[in-house]
């Protein structure tokens, strides 16, 4: 039993098994998990190479002077080539930053022993979703990712809520940053106004949920609460003139001013706290337990995790006021987080980038270069933040598992084995990264493959290697 | 090592008949066209809440251009700011002149102020009642496309054995999941996985009822797109967006021997909060790539096309409104375009709300006078030939008294 639980623990806590690492979480699986949750470092990318928010705020800044020149210029001498150049250099620098994020994270996920710790951040990540869908956001998802999810995932829900909603890759993502109250000094003079897309996402997804009841007048009450909060830049200079560009400021010339009501409960006016103590509220509000603890089973469990699994997980959130290392403590307390693979048969399907994590740890493969990582996302899919909408990721086989998209993953199983197959005798490795969920069928085909690679091929598409 | 693995042209008869075991059509080389009288049906999913009162603008109503300010466009007859005349006080966007082609041919008929019965505002909610076709969120697993096509009287005798739908997209929507064996396809990047380790793949998931069904069906689809002359080579063509090529791809599959008798598209993109603009912007560009994709698909279809009927919907509207960033917050009120050869258009389905302040549905949206499902209910029915209390039953269950739209379709 304890074996299997090994593997458990490395598969479907952590990101795959690796052979470097596999040795430490036999003696005490239980003990390697709760060790990564308790300590805020196992949570951090050391990466002193990528850029912080002064230089993520410059290449933005610089990006929206040229698109704006180029909007206001009208008729000009330039040549359309070169309008677009203008433009498209500025955001070639936007996209070479994403994509050094991108590098950086993927290679830090094949190395990092600490790999529950890392699939709690891919979790919570999803669950706050940034996405570089628009220009704005594409230079700030992994810093976002650093500085709101990596720093907050050893304390409360509601310290990490807030910190969410004070990046200025949400508020740039969410439209929150240009939103202005109606009756604030500003909202009367000008012709700007309240937008609601913030508001809406942190009671549908981020906390509440929508079955769990709240009204377009509680959207409205708290957008309204979180007008002015913003991000520093020239527009916020005479309000906020010493904050550096990309901090998060309130403005409360901005400020929809008089009392809030979210969910029945009554909130003064008192500018910037308005908004922080609704959110806090929200945090400890038995609806967003009630949202949270479903998400983490499903991740964990099973697509349609047992109620039981479900209830524990509520309870250990709302008993905690959603402190994080309780609530994932309560994970690995789970029995139903442990079954299965017994019979060779996991509960959970690997979505793509779990597939090509869990695949290239597999391999003993500790770094990737930047050509090798971009073509197999975009054969695989689920490209790192670009999730398709503020819901993030889906976490279920009825949309991972589709034709298509297993094809897809052949194909990538294929290049790579062109590139490794030869060199690993892939039943070894596989054994060694499932031990005793290994099936003899899936050995069986393996060793009566027609080469090393084609037999890598079946092993990354076995039917156990593609779930966890 | 087994000798039948050994033999390329034998494992691929294995692999065919293992496809033909799991319900699916055989395939290979053979090139019957499409079955004459093969009804199809294609549902366009747009994404993200379109605006529809700027896809097709009622001009004539008296508080459109203050009601929408910036976002107004001039009425038909403005030179080619103008919008392309529809009815009397409607005009389409001049960025749909595909579309336009299709209305003049009398191909192409629209419902306005139309909706799910879903009122609140969320996106994922939205598509989630817009696919499912229940009266509320989550409360099926399954989708009406999928229910529409078991529901067809020649299902049981004809079709049982048939891929139904397929939708062009890495995984399949919603929509279209349920019962009917339905699948999906999207380009690839990539060398095709050879046909040995095919066969040796679906030996190893004989048992496994979640992978078998999806690599089989997967195999079929790939064989069908691959016999195509537009998406050989690779399937790259230059200066051909992909939304046009998955239309491409989408007919294709469906005028392939044994083809499905649906297809899903989606195209995302249609959340405009911000800088939606007019005849440039955001918004534009994606008009422009519903264009072309529907022209795309027209093209493809060829002959087919005059059996083929297309619903484009999305799952809620836009404030009437600008919003405080130049453009629009999620609404209630949208379009829905049906279009096809066997479409008998140039009409307006449903009734018009106004855009008068005390006809605006809280106050901010185009009312939703019109129930979606009417239209959908109406195309089903005639095209398919789903008994409406069959529909009322099994497709839409808790649908309503539904407006009536006789002799839509051909």
């Amino acid at each position: 039993m304890s074996e299997l639980e090994s593997f458990t623990a490395a598969n479907r806590f952590g990101l795959g098994a690796h052979p470097a690492n596999v040795g430490r979480i036999s003696p005490d699986p239980r003990g390697w998990l709760t060790r990564q949750i308790e300590q805020p470092d196992s949570f951090q990318l050391n990466a002193p190479s990528l850029p912080g928010r002064p230089q993520v705020a410059q290449a933005l800044a610089t990006f929206l002077i040229a698109q704006r020149e180029r909007m206001n210029s009208g008729p000009s001498n330039l040549t359309a080539a070169e309008q677009v150049a203008a433009v498209g250099v500025p955001l070639r620098a936007l996209n070479q930053i994403a994509a050094e994020e991108i590098l950086v994270r993927t290679r830090h996920g094949l190395q990092t022993d600490s790999d529950f710790a890392e699939r709690l951040v891919y979790f919570w990540s999803n669950h706050f979703t940034v996405a570089a869908t628009k220009a704005t956001t594409i230079p700030w998802v992994g810093l976002y990712e650093r500085e709101v999810i990596r720093a907050n995932l050893t304390g409360r829900f509601g310290t990490l809520l807030i910190a969410m909603a004070q990046h200025p890759g949400m508020l740039l993502y969410l439209d929150q940053a240009q939103s202005i109250g109606p009756n604030s000094l500003i909202g009367l003079r000008r012709n700007s106004g309240l937008n609601e897309n913030l508001a809406r996402e942190i009671l549908e997804l981020h906390t509440v949920g929508v079955q769990n009841g709240y009204s377009q007048t509680d959207v409205t009450e708290l957008a309204k609460a979180l007008t002015g909060w913003t991000i520093a830049s020239q527009r916020t200079q005479r309000w906020a003139p010493s904050a550096q560009p990309g901090d998060f400021v309130f403005i409360a010339d901005w400020h929809e001013p008089g009392a809030r009501t979210v969910l029945g409960q009554r909130y003064p006016e008192s500018g910037e706290a308005q908004g922080r103590a609704i959110l806090m509220d929200l945090a400890v509000h038995p609806s967003t337990a009630r949202r949270v603890a479903p998400q983490l089973a499903c991740h964990f469990v099973a697509d349609e995790p047992p109620v039981r699994a479900i209830e524990q997980l509520e309870a250990a959130f709302l008993a905690h006021q959603g402190d994080l290392v309780s609530v994932h403590k309560a994970l690995i307390d789970l029995p139903e987080a442990w079954v299965g693979g017994t019979t060779g048969v996991a509960h959970k399907f690997k979505s793509p980038s779990e597939f090509l994590m869990s695949s290239l740890r597999m391999l003993g493969q500790s770094t990737i270069e930047p050509a090798p990582l971009r073509n197999a996302i975009n054969l695989v899919g689920q490209p790192p933040f670009r999730a398709p909408s503020p819901a993030g990721w889906p976490d279920r086989a009825s949309h991972w598992a589709a034709p298509d998209a297993i094809m897809k993953r052949l194909e990538w199983s294929q290049l790579l084995a062109d590139r490794l197959g030869n060199r690993e005798r892939p039943e070894d490795r596989l054994a060694e990264a499932l031990g005793p969920a290994l099936s003899a069928e899936t050995l069986r085909a393996i060793r009566r493959a027609e080469s090393p690679s084609q037999g890598l091929v079946l092993a990354l598409m076995s039917p156990e290697f593609q779930r966890r | 090592m087994t000798n039948w693995l050994t033999d390329r042209t034998i494992s691929r008869r294995r692999l065919l008949q293992q496809a033909g075991a799991l319900g699916l059509a055989s395939f290979g080389h053979l090139s019957f066209a499409a079955t004459p009288g093969d009804r199809k049906f294609v549902f366009v999913i747009l994404r993200g809440a379109m605006d529809g009162l700027a896809a097709v603008a009622p001009y004539g109503d008296a508080a459109y251009r203050s009601a929408r300010g910036r976002l107004a466009f001039d009425p038909p007859g403005s030179g080619d700011t103008g919008l392309l005349p529809l009815l009397d006080g409607f005009g389409l966007n001049p960025r749909l002149p595909f579309l336009h082609e299709l209305w003049r041919d009398r191909e192409m008929a629209f419902m306005h102020a139309c909706a799910t019965p879903y009122r609140d505002r969320s996106h994922f909610d939205g598509q989630d009642v817009l696919e499912s076709g229940a009266n509320r969120v989550f409360s099926a697993t399954d989708g009406w496309l999928n229910r529409a096509l078991l529901a067809r009287p020649n299902y049981a005798t004809e079709h049982a054995h048939n891929r139904e739908g397929i939708a062009i997209a890495a995984t399949v929507p919603l929509v279209l999941r349920g019962p009917a064996p339905s699948s999906s396809w999207a380009p690839s990047t990539a060398p095709s996985a050879a046909q040995d380790t095919l066969a040796r793949l679906m030996d190893l998931y004989a048992g496994d009822a979640l992978l078998a069904p999806a690599l089989a069906s997967a195999v079929h689809n790939q064989q069908t797109v691959a016999e195509s002359p537009m998406m050989t080579a690779g399937g790259e063509r230059p200066n051909t967006s992909a939304q046009v090529r998955m239309a491409e791809a989408a007919a294709r599959l469906l005028v392939a021997p044994n083809g499905p008798a649906a297809a899903v598209l989606s195209l995302d993109g249609w959340d405009t909060h911000a800088n939606q603009g007019t005849l440039q912007g955001a918004l534009a560009l994606r008009l422009t790539g519903l264009d072309s994709s529907l022209r795309a698909l027209k093209s493809g279809l060829g002959p087919q096309w005059a059996d083929t009927v297309v619903v484009v919907a999305t799952e809620f509207g836009r404030t009437v409104a600008e919003n405080g960033t130049g453009g629009t917050d999620h609404g209630t009120g949208s379009l829905a375009l049906v279009l096809g050869g066997a479409v008998r258009g140039a009409r307006m389905l449903g009734d018009w709300p106004t855009l008068a302040r005390s006809a605006l549905y809280e106050g901010r949206d185009l009312a939703p006078v019109n129930d979606l499902r009417g239209l959908l209910m109406a195309v089903l029915s005639e095209h398919w030939g789903i008994e409406p209390h069959v529909l009322q039953r099994q497709v839409f269950p808790g649908v309503g008294r539904m407006q009536t739209f006789p002799q839509l379709i051909v």
